[in-house]
């Protein structure tokens, strides 16, 4: 038997300064060109075959070395939850919608570039001057919001543009804070192993499009690329401060645990078993866990509930296709800002990087 | 047959982790079928017969998994707390027994409740398995279990949990065995598929049509009634006969199958009904919309108390749906 032969993919400064581009650059579902272009210098030069499909995926194909190979598709989104400019009031004045995802009581405050050239502006509100205490009490609904990028630049925006949060990408001790870390953390754990693909298997990439949106993107890329399985590499919600329990009718920290935190901020990658769209494949989780278990590498498993990612997809397509998911956890997920750990992130390479040189070969002789 | 369905209600199944039903139905179906293979999700997929001139390729569903609940957390003392798998209803789970596919068995408790004329929600409760210390703890996150409650037959009525769909699963199974016979055999490519996921979205039944591509498919599932005191409006019964479906939330059953159905039921005296589910939908859906399309229906198996531990259905009804199938399937048909 040979090695597999690579080199170990790291996180270092040029992947975080890689990471911090992606992110601050917008890709709200459907208009993604702008974290795609990054993402196709940077596979060009690792991928035997690169090419953009009428969706907009990326797909790039790094085809190994010997007999029996398994074809291993990766998907991580490229696009993120924002918002859409649905009307022009004049003077600067947008009436906007939700993209993906968005908890609309929110977005009062928050500073926004919007449309392919950026243009700043502010999903304004009525300040408290001029509210009732009555008024304060409500949520804002997203009828009553505007974003407002000033008479001059009103021109260079129209209706179907995209909104993106105007957060940019900053390191915060052994964190890092941005918008859309769901899921350029992906991109570039992705990009890396492209970088340094294990030649046992066929890597098979697919910055997927329209995730945020349902799945839309992966769903295509996955009847295209007909792989044997798939991994996807998502972010999820980390909700684990301890007054944030959310089960039951106990919200009061002092009156129990917290039984909701999905996953939790430094406890590393978090497998997948069951969300909302995917019965995550045994024989893929095992594999996962024996991988980290046997590493050294930490791992956490995700609280099996609702969400979904790629994999909901993927594993639905053609004749069926194992599936699973590791995601970086990370707190305050589609909004403005999410807090993840480096530490997560580097342990979510190793582990995906790992499980893929030691992949066997008959991992699927046996039934699921 | 009855023993047969006895044995597969008694095997647990949960959705994604289907494998112990999947080999009580091979064991049953080996002797029986030309080709019996797994597929990626875990379908078993049985063939029998190949297409003649005058026949067709016909996909044939009842799916194997069933409703459950997968663990989330388990607290310092040993308590777990579940969230359901599938259309498990919280109002009916406080007390109920659970078996896990590592043969742990646990009992659902409740949080104390501000309000005592409300159910617990799915995460007020939790599962006690008579240990103090979360070490003891017999199941890990991300393991599932079934509900536990014995098979009963009361006369004629049958009452089990995980009859939706093993009930389906029993037919097909009896169906297979029944043509067989060499002067049943014939016309058609027939596949028997016992599908995963169901309970989840019919995904297992997505992929297999998939692989399949069928001329023709029928779900074999079970379906709710209207003959219990201030019930659902419905026109479906116990024990009036396997209804045919022409509607449901997910299918408009192709109504070429619903007249051959219909006039193969009339002409071999068998009794039926016709169903029209306005909840709920069946691996059908996922076949009808298969690849550029399949012509879809579905043979209902009247059913009362659908995803609680103790559904109802009438043998008979599950007798007449195979003198129905076996009719149906030993013959030509035309759906021009």
């Amino acid at each position: 038997m040979t090695e597999p032969t690579y080199t170990s993919p790291k996180i270092g400064t040029a992947q975080i300064r890689l990471l911090e581009r992606l992110c601050n650059a917008p890709a709200v579902s459907g208009d993604e060109q702008e974290v795609r272009a990054i993402v196709l210098e940077q596979v060009r030069p690792h991928a035997s075959e690169v090419r953009v499909d009428a969706l907009g995926n990326v797909l790039a194909i790094h085809p190994g070395q010997g007999e029996g190979r398994l074809k291993v598709m990766l998907a991580a989104h490229m696009d993120e939850v924002g918002m859409m400019i649905v009307d022009d009031e004049g003077e600067g004045i947008l009436r906007f919608d939700t993209v993906g995802g968005v908890d609309v009581r929110q977005l009062v405050g928050k500073p926004v570039w919007v449309g392919r050239q950026h243009i700043p502006g502010v999903i304004g509100a009525k300040p408290v001057h001029l509210t009732s205490a009555e008024e304060r009490k409500r949520s804002l609904s997203l009828d009553t919001l505007r974003i407002d990028i000033g008479p001059d630049n009103a021109k260079k925006v129209m209706v179907g543009d995209r909104a993106t949060f105007a957060t940019s990408f900053t390191r915060l001790g052994p964190s890092l804070r941005a918008k859309a870390l769901d899921d350029r953390l992906g991109v570039v754990t992705l990009i890396e192993l492209l970088r340094h693909a294990p030649t046992n298997i066929d890597l098979l990439a697919a910055f997927t499009v329209q995730e945020e949106v349902g799945l839309r993107g992966a769903h295509v890329a996955a009847y295209a690329l007909d792989p044997d399985l798939a991994i996807a590499l998502d972010c999820t919600p980390a909700n684990d401060l301890p007054a944030w329990n959310s089960g039951g009718q106990n919200t009061d920290p002092a009156d129990g645990e917290n039984t909701r935190y999905n996953t939790r901020l430094g406890a590393g990658p978090a497998i997948y078993v069951a969300d909302h769209a995917t019965l995550s494949d045994p024989r893929l989780i095992r594999h996962l866990v024996e991988t980290a278990e046997t590493s050294g590498i930490p791992y956490q498993i995700r609280q099996p509930g609702g969400g979904g990612t790629d994999a909901g997809a993927i594993h639905k397509q053609r004749m069926g296709i194992p599936s699973v998911t590791v995601s970086v956890p990370g707190r305050y997920a589609h909004t403005a800002a999410m807090i993840a750990r480096l530490e997560d992130w580097k342990n979510t390479l190793t582990l995906v990087h790992a499980a893929l040189a030691r992949l066997p070969v008959d991992l699927l002789a046996v039934e699921r | 047959m009855k023993p047969l369905i006895q044995k597969l209600v008694e095997t647990p199944g949960p959705s994604g982790y289907e494998a112990q039903v999947r080999s009580v139905v091979r064991a049953e179906v080996e002797p029986f079928a030309d080709d019996v293979r797994v597929d990626n999700l875990g379908n078993l997929i049985v063939r029998k017969g190949d297409k003649q001139p005058d026949g067709l390729r016909i996909m044939l569903a009842a799916h194997i998994d069933e409703i459950g609940v997968i663990i989330t957390h388990i607290d310092d003392s040993g308590f777990a707390r579940f969230l359901p798998v599938g259309g498990v209803r919280a109002a009916g789970c406080l007390g109920s027994r659970l078996r896990f596919l590592n043969g742990a068995c646990g009992v659902i408790g409740s949080e104390r409740l501000s309000d005592p004329s409300k159910n617990p929600a799915f995460e007020q409760m939790f599962i006690d398995f008579g240990v103090s210390d979360r070490k003891e703890c017999p199941v890990r996150v991300g393991d599932m279990a079934v509900f536990e409650r014995p098979y009963q037959e009361f006369g004629q009525r049958l009452v089990a949990k995980a009859l939706d769909d093993r009930i389906g699963v029993a037919i097909l199974i009896e169906t297979l065995r029944q043509i067989h016979q060499p002067k049943l055999a014939g016309h058609h490519e027939l596949y028997f598929v016992f599908s995963v996921q169901e309970e989840v979205g019919a995904r297992g039944a997505t992929t297999a049509a998939f692989g399949i591509d069928p001329d023709v498919g029928l779900a074999v599932d079970v379906t709710g009634t209207g003959d219990t005191p201030r019930g659902l409006k419905m026109e479906v019964s116990l024990g009036k006969g396997p209804a045919i479906k022409v509607r449901d939330q997910g299918m408009l059953s192709d109504p070429r199958l619903v007249r051959w159905l219909v006039q193969t039921a009339e002409s071999a005296r068998v009794p039926y009904q016709t169903e029209i589910l306005e909840l709920g939908w069946t691996d059908g859906k996922s076949i009808q919309l298969t690849r550029a399309g399949v012509p879809a229906g579905c043979i209902s198996i009247p059913a009362r108390y659908i995803h609680t531990p103790s559904e109802m259905v009438d043998f008979n009804d599950a007798y007449n749906a195979v003198r129905l199938l076996v009719e149906l399937l030993r013959k030509p048909i035309s759906l021009d």
